[in-house]
């Protein structure tokens, strides 16, 4: 189905296109992590390929292997109708560094697939605008789809913390303050108070 | 009358001008799921917004990587907990895709009957769900009163209303009862009449259309590059169904029509849904004409599929083969496979990467709402805060998926 694609990323990117397979009729390329903003882009914008929707985002973890992230793109193109899964690897035997380049400049939906991903798998995205957990807290510790992330490991809960000492604003946190919320333990104001 | 603020000064008078910080959700009634947004308010004025999701998260690709292939079934009902007929499925013809086995041809008709009967009350929630949010209570009841009958079926086929985890590896749990599709034409005839009633309660109110029309309106190019698709994709214009597309089980044998909107802004998105609900029931029908009445429903693979209960306590063989699938689990060959079909909300796609044991490697789940609802900000900034509520409400955030 994008046979095509795989056949221009070779002619054009040559070495950096590591591998190549059609397992089950899904064309996949791995690429170099150097050149995945270019390869990205190049997809994106040549004529003949024009993948103008990024369908999906992730990390795999492949502990036994170094590099041992796998993150792992789906593209589509709705004007060509055809596929293809681009896949790069990154990151030592303990996940020291784990940096890739955004490609949220390509695809404006990476933004928000790249902070799970990073959430997630622990992929740091270099120049994405606003890197942050998305489905975790910011206090948790660790990345759960890691391999070596304990399914069972709880982590403590949190004690209610205002803006300023969070020190972040527009962050996730706590909704109600322990004296909000409730009508028993809601602050009453006096006037004396307020003055 | 001596004004009352007689004895204030004049600085006390003036209103503050700097932006207000609201907090809308984790749980507000006006929402459609549990979402935060915290919002930076001018007057009325959206300044600036952030969409927070997760509080929903439940670990669902982390538990997945803990149980067998045909253990993801159950986990894959609660991620859109409206339509769990097609996650089912979906799921189903990821692993399919993976083992190369294609099921029988009553048991595709099947599930697309089913599939159907799915997003038709996938539809029926959000677009009632929407209206009563903008006030409109008796559509809602309407709404729902239809995808009550509709539920029946589904009960009386799979034995649970909501969460079925009727899908199996190579087929469906059970058989078609022989009432299925006597009870489908009989409910569709009610359901459609339902919707049509419903309809006129809120196409021909004044405010319902000026709450909607022009409001949250986006580009084609802002949803492409945003990721989106299903009814807000089609909304703006783009005719991108994945049954259509890449037609999978027998969608590429019946007959249906793909709506589109014209200006991608919160009416659209409610028509497409209103008008895929009569494009399903369209489907329905010819799933009823042209499934046959007898034939197997799965497929007659060992590899995947539980033997029947007799052999099991009477044979060796098939006690040893139950054994090995429940408590090994189908062993699925090595590979990795990228499975997608058309959700309530949009494409629904299956990462699947197995290392050829009987525990999935890796299950990712492409849901659809999670790109919607990244896109969400962008319809909210600029516009008044009464607004957020029947553009989030178009956009049928399904908490389920959309946080994992």
């Amino acid at each position: 189905m994008s046979q095509l694609a795989l056949d221009r990323l070779k002619a054009t990117f040559g070495d950096a296109i590591l591998e190549t397979h059609s397992d089950f009729g899904d064309e996949t390329a791995v690429v170099r992590p150097e050149s995945w903003l270019a390869i990205c882009r190049f997809l994106r914008q040549d004529p003949a390929l024009q993948f103008d929707m990024m369908s999906d985002l992730c990390g795999v973890d492949y502990p036994d292997r170094v590099p041992r992230m796998e993150v792992v793109a789906h593209l589509y193109s709705l004007s060509r109708r055809h596929r293809i899964r681009v896949k790069t690897r990154i990151g030592d035997a303990e996940l020291g560094t784990c940096e890739l380049d955004s490609v949220t400049s390509v695809w404006r939906t990476a933004d928000w697939l790249e902070r799970e991903t990073y959430d997630m798998s622990g992929v740091l995205f270099r120049g994405h605008p606003d890197l942050r957990r998305i489905l975790m807290y910011p206090e948790f510790v660790g990345h759960p789809l890691r391999k070596d992330y304990p399914a069972q490991k709880a982590q403590p809960l949190l004690e209610y913390r205002t803006e300023e000492e969070a020190g972040l604003t527009l962050e996730k946190q706590a909704p109600f303050g322990p004296d909000e919320g409730m009508s028993f333990g809601r602050r009453t104001f006096t006037r004396s108070e307020e003055n | 009358m001596e004004p009352i603020d007689l004895d204030l000064e004049e600085s006390e008078l003036e209103l503050p001008a700097e932006p207000m910080r609201l907090n809308m959700g984790p749980s507000h009634p006006a929402m459609h799921g549990t979402v935060r947004m915290v919002i930076e308010l001018s007057g009325e004025t959206i300044d600036k917004v952030d969409v927070q999701i997760g509080y929903l998260h439940r670990g669902f690709e982390k538990m997945c990587e803990r149980g067998t292939w045909a253990q993801v079934f159950p986990y894959a009902d609660r991620l859109n907990y409206v339509s769990p007929m097609l996650n089912n499925v979906g799921y189903a013809l990821a692993v399919e895709k993976l083992c190369n086995i294609s099921v029988p041809d009553r048991c595709q008709w099947y599930r697309m009957g089913l599939g159907e009967l799915a997003r038709i009350s996938d539809h029926l929630t959000c677009t009632g769900a929407m209206a009563m949010e903008l006030g409109a209570f008796t559509p809602f009841l309407w709404f729902i009163k239809a995808r009550d009958m509709i539920w029946d079926i589904l009960e009386e086929e799979t034995g649970a209303r909501l969460t079925h985890s009727f899908g199996r590896i190579g087929g469906m749990a059970a058989p078609p009862t022989p009432k299925f599709k006597e009870m489908v034409r009989a409910s569709l005839k009610k359901v459609l009449g339902i919707l049509e009633e419903g309809e006129k309660m809120l196409l021909k109110n004044r405010i319902f259309i000026d709450r909607l029309e022009k409001v949250g309106v986006i580009s084609q190019e802002d949803a492409i590059s945003l990721g989106w698709t299903g009814p807000c994709l089609r909304a703006t214009g783009v005719s991108y169904d994945v049954r259509k597309a890449h037609p999978y089980l027998k969608y590429d044998e019946v007959e249906f029509e793909v709506p589109v909107g014209q200006r991608g802004d919160t009416m659209d998105r409610f028509l497409v849904r209103l008008a895929e609900i009569r494009q399903s029931a369209l489907i329905l029908e010819q799933v009823c004409q042209r499934m046959a009445d007898d034939g197997p429903v799965n497929v007659d693979d060992p590899r995947v599929m539980m033997p029947p209960k007799d052999q099991v306590y009477n044979t060796i063989e098939a006690t040893i083969q139950h054994f090995k699938l429940v408590m090994e689990g189908a062993k699925i060959p090595k590979g990795e496979v990228y499975s997608y079909t058309e959700g309530g909300n949009g494409e629904l796609g299956f990462y699947l990467v197995s290392d050829g044991s009987g525990t999935p490697y890796r299950v990712r789940i492409r849901p659809p709402c999670f790109s919607v609802v990244g896109g969400v900000a962008q319809l909210i900034q600029g516009g008044m805060l009464s607004d957020v509520v029947p553009i989030f409400g178009s956009v049928n955030m399904i908490g389920g998926e959309c946080d994992h």
